[in-house]
């Protein structure tokens, strides 16, 4: 697997958002994006299934989840900890 | 236009495999949800919900009609015996071509799907039960009911997610008020509560890994109920004429769609459909003492219905009060409203307004009167059943007392 969390992270939320990989940047939040919560949910579910991991998400309180979601990077590095974990 | 009353209730829910044991449980402020007892639990995120426990189809039924009904059908065909027993009417001649029945369900054979994808995707079987069709369909229960009790008028089931029930109801209430028919048997019936269905909403993200606290600022999400109830609902003169006893009246019903998001819901298209009910009903804000909330227990769900009463109410909104029995008895999606109704006419008959339980703290945009964990004595003329439906689609019904 050549690419990394980072770059394949960055290209699902880049297919979610309509949007070139390459416009999307590390301190976007995904509202900066243009996904809502329903692109949320569903990139979510893309991440698990890439990485074949578990997300700690509940869309009633996403602010108290252990998952952050406040930027582009803050969820590359939530990722990389669910993916370093799964070892 | 003609009066619409109640004369007959049944159910079978997490709380009570009647009315009446549902009814103690609604006053005692007990809770229904609890672990899922269902095959490869260990499986899923989620392992609660409002499921009905100890529970034995054939003790009920016999092997060929087992063979025929899933499990939202012998609910339905449970709480519509109650029903019917309660009302007294029996169908035939004249009366029998007049009435009909008219249910909510999401999902219809949700177990009959379930089982038989999982013999042939899983199992590998080339070859299912003849009756896998007429089992799972959605009008099964609406059907069977109609061929049990000899009901001959017009006939169907209604899905439109969360809202089913209240639609069907208000169907069955337009069709006496308008003169269609004389007496209708509705209401609404749900069994989601297998691996499938809650794996299906396992992946929306929206559900309560604990219980489902509306209205409270600790809420984390819903909780998957299953169960039917049943109602006879009959023309005003024609149920005094009989003697029978009129548990409450059917006065207003209001549909409106939000035309907005697949998901998340409208104020303004719930305000619509709860000013649009009283409107129909000629009741003003102040002769509604109860709302049966929506009460999902999201975070969505919860502040956006607050929002809504609000703006329909204005003052008023802080003198009435509202719960969410889905605390109890779980969301039991196209069967909720059915449920719920039963606490609307508890609240209008014997005064007891059911609580909302699980409330922890207060929700500044949750600012009402929840009715917190504990029953309370009130006297109310007047209530509102609110339903708000994914997709959009709100349906509300206005009830009040008849003395």
């Amino acid at each position: 697997m050549a690419d990394s969390v980072q770059d394949r992270v960055i290209a699902i939320i880049a297919e979610q958002a309509v949007l070139e990989p390459g416009d999307v940047a590390m301190d976007n939040s995904l509202e900066d994006l243009g996904i809502d919560s329903l692109g949320l949910v569903e990139s979510i579910f893309a991440i698990e299934e890439a990485f074949d991991i578990q997300v700690p998400f509940n869309a009633n309180e996403p602010e108290q989840s252990a998952f952050d979601i406040s930027s582009v990077a803050a969820i590359v590095k939530a990722v990389e900890g669910l993916v370093a974990d799964q070892k | 236009m003609r009066r619409v009353v109640i004369t007959g209730q049944g159910t079978i829910n997490a709380l009570g495999q009647d009315v009446a044991t549902t009814l103690d449980a609604m006053r005692e402020g007990r809770c229904g949800i609890a672990d899922l007892e269902l095959r490869d639990v260990d499986r899923l995120s989620v392992k609660i919900g409002g499921q009905v426990k100890g529970y034995e189809p054939e003790a009920l039924f016999n092997r060929q009609q087992i063979a025929l009904y899933d499990r939202f059908t012998q609910f339905t065909l449970i709480a519509t015996k109650e029903a019917l027993a309660q009302s007294g009417l029996t169908f035939a001649g004249e009366l029998a071509a007049r009435s009909g029945v008219v249910f909510g369900t999401a999902g219809g054979g949700v177990n009959t799907w379930d089982e038989n994808y999982r013999s042939v995707y899983e199992e590998g079987k080339n070859r299912v039960h003849p009756f896998v069709v007429p089992k799972l369909m959605n009008n099964a229960a609406a059907s069977h009911v109609s061929m049990e009790y000899n009901l001959k008028g017009p006939s169907f089931s209604v899905a439109t997610a969360c809202a089913s029930s209240n639609h069907a109801m208000g169907q069955a209430f337009q069709m006496i008020r308008t003169g269609l028919c004389d007496a209708m048997v509705t209401g609404g019936s749900e069994a989601m509560l297998t691996f499938g269905g809650v794996k299906a909403w396992e992946g929306l993200r929206v559900m309560s890994k604990d219980a489902c606290r509306p209205f409270s600022a600790t809420r984390n999400g819903m909780v998957q109920g299953e169960g039917a109830a049943v109602f006879v609902f009959e023309e005003y003169e024609h149920a005094r004429a009989r003697g029978a006893e009129i548990l409450a009246e059917l006065v207003g019903f209001a549909m409106t769609s939000d035309a907005a998001d697949i998901v998340m819901p409208s104020k303004q298209g719930a305000a619509r459909a709860i000013s649009g009910a009283m409107r129909d009903a000629g009741l003003n804000p102040e002769d509604i003492g109860y709302i049966n909330a929506h009460g999902t227990g999201t975070a969505a769900n919860d502040k956006t219905e607050c929002a809504a009463v609000a703006d329909a109410f204005g003052h008023h909104a802080n003198d009435l009060m509202i719960s969410s029995t889905k605390s109890m008895h779980g969301h039991l999606i196209g069967g909720t409203g059915a449920v719920e109704l039963l606490a609307c006419i508890m609240a209008l008959r014997e005064g007891v307004i059911a609580p909302t339980i699980g409330y922890e703290e207060p929700d500044p945009e949750c600012a009402l009167d929840v009715v917190p964990n504990v029953a309370r004595d009130a006297k109310v003329g007047a209530v509102l059943s609110n339903a708000f439906a994914f997709g959009g689609l709100n349906a509300v019904l206005a009830l009040r007392a008849v003395a």
